[in-house]
């Protein structure tokens, strides 16, 4: 150590500090990211040796794969329904809370404590909550004289319950605007109040140009995330349909009619089901691409999170 | 309606020095109750329908198997044993096992290996901070999705690791960007004045930051740890990739979606399991409340 110069010293130690991640970075996102490319343009069963194949696996994907259409849908349907609703149903909650003037606390537990609930048991829970035949929620439908929809079991029903599953874990958000409306300086309020302002004139003009960055940084989330969207999707399809699923049996994803469906789903099908490798990189940077293009565009606007830097 | 007028809310600071007992003031006081009754029935009513859905999913858990299947809201006799006859099921001990050791060794990695990565990200001045910054940041962007076939080939054709959970834990000693990115964000509100006086008094690095900011970053780390701990627990997509072959490596989050398929019609079996598999989460939970939602709007709002 000695003999190294002063900088050579602070460049060893940084790479020291940072060697972790730059492993991680290399082996875990780099490499697969690049194999994934480098797959999409092969033909490859994973059993023989992967050949090149040039554009036909882009071309079955976006030309003939009859779900890929459906599941780009409900993808797309999702994250555009989804997102909308959480970030202004956690804003909505948020404003609740710091509204409340006496226990505030357990209400914020209430609220919180469904995010926790691990996707799985969720999701098993509502398809049980939900179910047409014996679930409690069409039981106390019917009982006040309302007929309920069959819920996970009727395609035109089955994202928006997916919604609702979702709604349910919104506690997260709920916290993150939570904060965000007690950072907001009282001074505007009062001030706007000596003005005359009403509350949603309030809302309007002191409320929401403060937490602008917090709506973007959980709109980008939500669409990475709903970019994402897989467990709930699956178990809910599965364990709705009702069919006996073990490890080895193919079931079609998506039940009903490949309205749960989604883009991730595909690639879990195609590449581990079908060991179509070609296809499932295909989809894989389908997802991929869109995930960044919504990313970039909504980053150019303010997003928290890029803000921190300096 | 007494006691709520009571414990109605102590007038606005505006409001004190007026003090006047004129009918203005009584319109006033009484517009302030009315709101407070309004916003609360209204938090009263949602956080019944945020509760129901556990109230539901318990009364069914405790039913016998013919009152599961009818519709009935409330069990007609207890059947506690349910929650026996889940534990005596084939694997679902083993399936407790894995959670723990998936979550609990994936937890300890990641926060063994975030520690100085975010240290040197919040703290060092080096060219190329800007990028390693945008790089953790993109990474927590890409989908799972995108990289898990390659990532796979790799584990299952080199490593023969398929049918086990160690793909899923090794990469933990080597960063989470997630877990990076949130303890670099809690770093940044430590002043460097402590720094900068632990390394008058000769501290090296590695010294500086085991003695004075990893006691100083506890809450951060706690964060950390508490988010990683229950993303492995709730993990469903990486398990059915690598454990699934294997019922014996099977975690909690996967084997309950086996578990309902196998009894079909045991909701009251399936909702008891349920509650089990949610259980260690919310437990968790009520013993580390403030480190949660320091994590998340952390998360959020440092931004």
């Amino acid at each position: 150590m000695a003999t190294l110069s002063p900088p050579a010293r602070h460049r060893l130690r940084v790479l020291g500090f940072l060697s972790p991640w730059l492993i991680g970075f290399s082996v875990f996102f780099l490499y697969p990211l690049i194999a994934t490319v480098y797959f999409s343009f092969m033909h490859y069963n994973q059993i023989k040796e992967p050949t090149f194949v040039g554009l036909k696996n882009w071309r079955y994907v976006f030309e003939q794969m009859p779900l890929f259409g459906p599941a780009l849908w409900n993808t797309l349907w999702l994250v555009v329904v989804m997102v909308a609703l959480r970030v202004v149903f956690g804003l909505s909650l948020g404003l609740l809370v710091t509204k409340l003037k006496s226990g505030v606390g357990f209400f914020r537990t209430a609220f919180y404590i469904p995010y926790l609930a691990p996707p799985v048991a969720a999701t098993v829970a509502f398809v049980f909550l939900l179910n047409p035949g014996s679930g409690p929620v069409n039981e106390i439908l019917s009982k006040v004289g309302i007929s309920a929809p069959t819920w996970f079991n009727d395609p035109n029903w089955a994202k928006p319950s997916l919604v609702m599953l979702s709604l349910w874990g919104i506690g997260d958000l709920m916290v993150i605007f939570m904060a965000a409306l007690l950072d907001v300086p009282k001074e505007q309020y009062e001030a706007a109040e000596l003005d005359g302002a009403g509350p949603w004139a309030k809302f309007r003009y002191v409320t929401w140009p403060s937490i602008t960055p917090i709506v973007m940084f959980a709109v980008v989330t939500g669409v990475v995330q709903t970019m994402q969207y897989y467990t709930q999707a699956l178990v809910a399809g599965k364990v709705a349909s009702g069919v006996n699923i073990g490890p080895g049996s193919v079931v079609q994803p998506g039940y009903p009619d490949h309205s749960t469906l989604t883009v991730p789903q595909l690639v879990y099908q195609m590449g581990f089901q079908n060991f179509n490798t070609g296809a499932a990189c295909v989809l894989s940077l389908v997802l991929f691409a869109i995930a960044m293009a919504v990313t970039m565009l909504l980053m150019r606007k303010r997003s928290g999170l890029l803000s921190a830097e300096d | 309606m007494t006691s709520t007028t009571l414990s109605a809310p102590a007038p606005k600071a505006t409001d004190t020095p007026v003090r006047s007992r004129g009918p203005e003031a009584a319109r006033a006081r009484r517009k302030r109750v009315l709101h407070w009754i309004a916003v609360h029935s209204v938090a009263i009513a949602v956080a019944l329908l945020f509760i129901l859905p556990f109230v539901f999913v318990f009364l069914t858990s405790v039913m016998s198997d013919s009152q599961a299947m009818s519709g009935d809201l409330w069990p007609s006799s207890w059947h506690w044993e349910n929650y026996k006859a889940v534990f005596e099921t084939d694997g679902f001990l083993t399936w407790w096992r894995n959670s723990l050791m998936y979550a609990g060794l994936g937890t300890l990695f990641t926060v063994c290996s975030a520690i100085p990565v975010a240290y040197a990200l919040a703290k060092f001045r080096f060219r190329g901070r800007r990028t390693a910054m945008l790089l953790v940041i993109s990474t927590m962007m890409l989908p799972p999705q995108v990289i898990v076939i390659p990532m796979y080939l790799v584990w299952a054709q080199q490593f023969h690791l398929s049918g086990t959970l160690w793909p899923l834990i090794i990469p933990m000693a080597f960063g989470d960007a997630y877990s990076i990115f949130l303890l670099r964000q809690f770093l940044l509100t430590i002043p460097k004045e402590y720094i900068e006086s632990a390394r008058v008094d000769g501290c090296g690095e590695v010294r500086t930051l085991l003695r004075i900011i990893v006691p100083m970053a506890k809450p951060g780390i706690a964060a950390i740890a508490l988010f990683q701990f229950f993303y492995c627990w709730n993990d469903y997509f990486g398990p059915q990739i690598y454990a699934a072959q294997d019922p014996g490596s099977w975690t909690l989050s996967y084997g309950l979606e086996s578990f309902k398929s196998a009894h079909m019609v045991n909701w009251n079996m399936t909702m008891a399991a349920t509650l089990l598999v949610m259980a260690p989460v919310i437990v968790i939970f009520f013993f580390a409340q403030k480190a949660f939602v320091e994590g998340v709007t952390l998360t959020g709002v440092k931004g």
